[in-house]
């Protein structure tokens, strides 16, 4: 690579020939001030706070895309660009709601960060010049609150480009520009997915989870409930990083014991319902490769993938298999076969569930989920709203001691922990498939080829003669690819991996603020550091899922299976009726 | 073809048109034909004759007598005196200055149509008003395509490249980019396909250039257009028209049609194996489709908001492809400089500017209308030779040149010269070409407030700096005229100006404030009397005006 010698506010550097001015700062020990820039995304240079001076230009120039050219001169730091950078701020300033106290992302703001970083002391702007306009709050799972948006437009980007399902774009111009849903209709009025990648990228409080924690708060109080609450795999890898620890940390134990400290009444696992999960879709699989049923079989743990589906390619749903996700089984068995062992009312069973996500708030209020004739789940709360609950409980997170899930459902092996990271439901399936197939061991369980972060993936197995190609696409940009090689016939993979976010799970639309690919690459890391680490590695040897079917299932895809754990999709379309679930 | 003792040309550009030259045509060719003049005499319809405020004009040839404000019952005097016996109906000649002929006294026999024509220098304007714009023919007559012959069967591309490029050419669009230098881009990069854009979005208030030569002279847009092809190594055209040029559109339509049916677009051109074709696309008239990359976006199917440069069009433009994007002035001055060559052009303007310019100019003028004239005349001959002075004896005031985003400039800079580098050093723009002329009974701030509606009102909302700054400025204008500014507030919105012309994404956000900079800086004592609560003028009238004040 070619490599040029730039200088940084008198300093001499030597940098990649078309690395950015703000790579090029960085290197130089400078960190100048960004605000619509995003690590993954391309680049905007629209809110022109990261101005810098360079020797010879006409105008000051945006740091996050300008290319630098040998020898040229950057100044960072001058009265024209302080002034500059300062004027552009409190512009957006003025305009914004001040109202930080209220704000749901108080002290995690990023514009507020950046007024004390500039050192905004003043209003020096008093009156709104854009009308003013309402929340939407249509949706299940997210919130749009327009008057916070200082129009970075980081949401647009990962809804088209990473997503690509362009339920939110700039409308009207000037200062009357609004992020909205296509014709300025509700949110749920459009195909969104509800993915919640917006809320996860957005600098303030213009989108973010619909609370549940009030719900959560109130049933935890009430004598009559008998609170359980299950973990998503992918929960251990991140809450810590709502206390500040460095991402990658495995916090299993310390989750388990804040839960507890919050007063639930049962810790149990969602990985315990992935298994679950492995067995009833594994079967499935077998069932449909040996008796001729709709290949590729795909996935359908994530909802903001099978609402992707359901809106874009509604007529490939027989493609999808019928397992409900992990959350949803593990609420249709609390409310069953929990109720009935522990000897309470299903009525009086709260399911709380821990997500990354936002989409399972949507998923949980779906009406075919009430296999007992309640909700399966009652409130879904993400990493985010976890944390924000224990730092409300005076919990010191990094304080608390490593404690273990409750039996029956906190019994869980490796299979069930990878679920949190793309490829990982793939490589449980494979590693149980294998062995009900063949009828022999695994030489090894891991499936290197289909972990990581890369956007497709593909591998082939040898089930002892019968070869099973597969796929792993994570992100719905490359579902979509995935999607139109099965409308095109190209496809000919037999079981597809499909997870709506960029990584997997870890990932999701709840996950903690930052979530970026770098981040997301370690708490790759940790789930398997996690598998790894667990006795236990195949979905099939749960002992605890042996002894449900033993008890209360039957067989997998049998009759009782059918009920509680299955389940059935909706047509959507691009452009739906008003208001589905 | 018919040979004619006499042709009678029509302004046919759009102020003439609504102002009833249809039917001064038709009327013409009525009274023509009642005198069985019909095989002698030709009626042309035209395009722009250039006082467009004194329309409906005509110029009948060979005479070269303008007649203007026509009415029908005129027309049957023109016709039986000056067509049939040869007397000029001098009561009806065209005269310099708002309603000339009421003013100007006994009427003469000078044929003032003439002098205004012989002031200026025309170039691009060569044909509008001389040939009928529907003819293809007429413009081959008038050595039309012939620089594209020229090029295609002498020239390599690259010697075409060189030729613009010695011309020193720059874009008339506004920014001034140097033509050649555009071109030599797009023709270094290797691209499976490459465009050639037309900018014809004009957008530019007071700007009416370009629509008058699209209505008046298509043709030549065509042949600049195909010779840029020919040059970069491009074989398609695209001509962005805004949506409200319905006439421009549909002239140059037609004649792209006849283009085709010539040989002179479609395969294989002139036998020399070049291939060029050109599609037409309309804008839906948001200002920020004239900037070259808003405009791409648009021609994409996108919301027309500017894009992060680099990459430049030359080099990733439409599709990702080399496209060059030239302004219609721009593509009509290429087939003059093919033909008669680098040196001739530079001979006409300033050295560091050469060749003409197209001015429109309005507002306190007499002469309203269009002009072309050599690069580096001063304000003051256009001001008070070709534009007749300022109407009803009031006093010059100020000059904003190069359209809305372009600056004021005070009576001590009658006498700059009118070219790209002056402008900019005096902190204002050639721009597009359009000559506001603003006399000394209009108050500054109310001026600047009306400039600066315009640009909340265009600005595409995408930078920071011109969708919240330009409201801002607007803001502390209207308290300047109603009395509430503060001595801060004026710090504030020099400081906010100087920030948007530092930092705006594109040339829109980046020129808005230049009005109000240049006159923060010639007329700063006027905004001092707002703050103190006096408007010179009167027109603010919630503040006091002098003499109350006194």
């Amino acid at each position: 690579m070619e490599m040029v010698k730039v200088t940084v506010d008198g300093q001499t550097v030597e940098v990649p020939n078309g690395s950015t001015i703000l790579a090029a700062a960085k290197k130089a020990g400078i960190k100048i001030p960004t605000l619509c820039y995003h690590e993954d995304f391309n680049v905007k240079a629209m809110c022109r706070i990261c101005v810098v001076e360079v020797v010879g230009a006409r105008t000051l120039q945006a740091a996050c895309s300008q290319p630098v050219s040998d020898g040229m001169v950057i100044i960072t730091n001058s009265p024209a660009v302080r002034q500059a950078r300062k004027i552009n701020l409190e512009l957006l300033l003025s305009n914004h709601p001040q109202d930080c106290l209220n704000c749901v992302r108080n002290q995690r703001c990023e514009l507020q960060a950046l007024a004390d970083q500039l050192g905004v002391q003043q209003q020096r702007f008093h009156t709104k010049t854009r009308p003013e306009s309402p929340k939407d709050e249509s949706t299940a799972a997210l919130v749009r609150d327009p008057d916070k948006c200082i129009l970075c437009r980081r949401c647009v980007e990962v809804c088209h480009e990473v997503q690509s399902v362009g339920a939110i774009a700039p409308g009207n111009r000037g200062i009357n520009t609004q992020i909205l849903p296509a014709g300025g209709v509700d949110l749920n009025d459009v195909a969104c997915v509800q993915c919640g990648q917006c809320s996860l990228v957005c600098p303030v409080a213009a989108i973010y989870e619909q609370d549940h924690t009030e719900r959560v708060w109130a049933a935890l109080a009430d004598p009559e409930k008998h609170v359980v609450v299950q973990t998503a795999p992918a929960i251990r890898v991140s809450i810590g990083e709502e206390f500040g620890m460095e991402p990658g940390q495995v916090t299993t134990g310390q989750l388990v014991a804040a839960l507890r400290r919050l007063g639930f009444d049962r810790v149990f696992d969602t990985d315990f319902t992935a298994d679950l999960t492995i067995i009833e879709e594994g079967h499935e699989f077998i069932d449909r490769l040996t008796n001729g049923g709709v290949l590729p079989m795909i996935t359908s743990c994530s909802p903001g993938w099978i609402k992707f589906i359901e809106h874009f390619y509604p007529e490939y749903l027989d493609h999808l298999s019928t397992c409900k996700s992990p959350q949803q089984m593990f609420g249709a068995l609390a409310k069953t076969y929990y109720a009935e062992k522990a000897g309470i009312d299903p009525k009086n069973i709260y399911v709380v569930s821990i997500m990354p996500c936002t989409a399972k708030k949507f998923e949980c209020g779906r009406p075919e989920m009430s296999a007992s004739g309640y909700p399966d789940v009652d409130a879904v709360l993400t990493t985010r709203e976890l944390g924000k609950m224990l730092r409300q409980a005076g919990i010191v997170f990094s304080e608390l001691p490593e404690e273990e899930y409750d039996d029956p459902f906190g019994i869980t092996t490796g299979a069930g922990v990878i679920f949190g990271a793309s490829g990982g439901v793939m490589e449980a399936a494979l590693r149980t498939v294998y062995e009900v197939v063949t009828k022999e061991t695994l030489p090894s369980v891991d499936f290197n080829a289909v972990r990581g972060i890369e956007g497709i993936k593909e591998a082939e197995v040898d089930l002892k003669g019968t070869k099973v190609k597969v796929a792993v696409a994570n992100g719905l940009g490359n579902a979509r690819k995935l999607m139109d090689l099965i409308k095109e016939g190209k496809a000919d993979y037999q079981f597809i991996e499909i997870m709506c976010c960029p990584g997997g799970c870890i990932g999701g639309g709840g996950q903690p603020i930052p979530t970026t690919n770098e981040i997301r690459k370690k708490r790759i890391e940790a789930i398997y550091k996690a598998d790894a680490g667990l006795p236990l590695r195949k979905s099939h040897e749960n002992p605890a899922v042996k002894t449900l079917y033993e008890e209360y299932l039957g067989k997998p895809l049998g009759e009782k299976s059918h009920q509680l754990l299955h389940t059935h999709y909706t047509k959507r379309g691009k452009y739906p009726e008003k208001s589905v679930g | 073809m018919a040979i004619y003792r006499s042709h009678v040309l029509v302004c046919g550009g759009t102020p003439c048109l609504l102002k009833g030259a249809r039917t001064i045509r038709d009327l013409f060719q009525q009274e023509i034909d009642r005198y069985q003049m019909t095989d002698e005499i030709r009626v042309v319809e035209t395009g722009c004759l250039g006082p467009c405020d004194e329309g409906p004009v005509v110029i009948i040839y060979p005479e070269g007598v303008m007649y203007s404000r026509l009415q029908p019952a005129d027309v049957p005097k023109i016709v039986e005196n000056h067509l049939y016996k040869g007397r000029v109906v001098e009561e009806l000649i065209y005269k310099e200055g708002k309603a000339g002929r009421e003013q100007s006294g006994p009427p003469g026999v000078t044929l003032e149509g003439e002098k205004y024509l012989d002031r200026q220098k025309r170039v691009v304007l060569r044909n509008c008003g001389r040939i009928n714009p529907d003819s293809i023919e007429e413009y081959i007559a008038n050595h039309g395509y012939k620089a594209l012959g020229k090029a295609l069967t002498e020239l390599r591309p690259e010697e075409v490249v060189q030729m613009v490029i010695d011309s020193k050419l720059q874009g008339r669009g506004g920014a001034g980019f140097p033509t050649g230098l555009k071109w030599s881009f797009t023709a270094k990069t290797q691209a499976d396909r490459k465009y050639i854009v037309c900018n014809a979005d004009e957008g530019e208030p007071g700007t009416f250039k370009d629509r008058l030569i699209m209505e008046g002279d298509p043709h030549s847009i065509i042949e600049g257009m195909a010779i840029a092809g020919y040059a970069v190594g491009a074989e398609e055209g695209i001509i962005y028209i805004r949506g409200e040029y319905q006439l421009s559109i549909e002239r140059m339509a037609r004649a792209i049609r006849q283009a085709n049916q010539y040989g002179l677009l479609g395969k294989d051109i002139f036998g020399s194996g070049f291939n060029f074709q050109i599609q037409i696309r309309s804008g839906a008239g948001a200002y920020i489709c004239g900037e070259e990359t808003a405009l791409l976006e648009s021609l994409e199917g996108n919301r027309g908001e500017p894009r992060v440069k680099p990459p430049y069009p030359g080099v990733a433009g439409l599709w990702g492809k080399p496209t060059v994007v030239n302004n219609v002035e721009t593509l009509a001055n290429i087939a003059p400089i093919i033909l008669n060559g680098p040196a001739w052009f530079r001979s006409i303007g300033t050295e560091s500017c050469p060749g003409t310019k197209v001015f429109t100019m309005l507002g306190d003028i007499n002469n309203q209308g269009l002009i072309e004239v050599p690069m580096g005349i001063t304000l003051r001959e256009i001001v008070y030779e070709i534009g007749g002075g300022i109407p009803g004896g009031k006093g010059f005031k100020m000059a904003q040149t190069g359209g809305t985003s372009g600056g004021c400039l005070p009576m001590e800079y009658l006498d700059l010269p009118m070219d790209y580098d002056t402008l900019a050093k005096a902190g204002s723009a050639l721009g597009s070409g359009a000559m506001l002329i603003i006399d000394d009974t209009h108050c500054i701030v109310d001026v600047l407030k009306n400039f600066m509606r315009f640009f909340c009102h265009e600005s595409c909302g995408k930078c920071t700096p011109c969708r919240e700054g330009n409201p801002r400025l607007y803001e502390i204008l209207t308290a300047l005229s109603a009395g509430t500014a503060t001595q801060a507030q004026i710090q504030l919105m020099k400081d906010l100006a100087r920030t948007m012309q530092l930092t705006a994404l594109c040339g829109l956000g980046q020129s808005a404030p230049n009005s109000l900079m240049t006159c923060l800086r010639f007329y700063a004592d006027e905004i001092a009397e707002h703050l103190n609560g006096e408007c010179p003028t009167g027109v603010c009238k919630s503040l006091a005006t002098k003499s109350e004040a006194v």
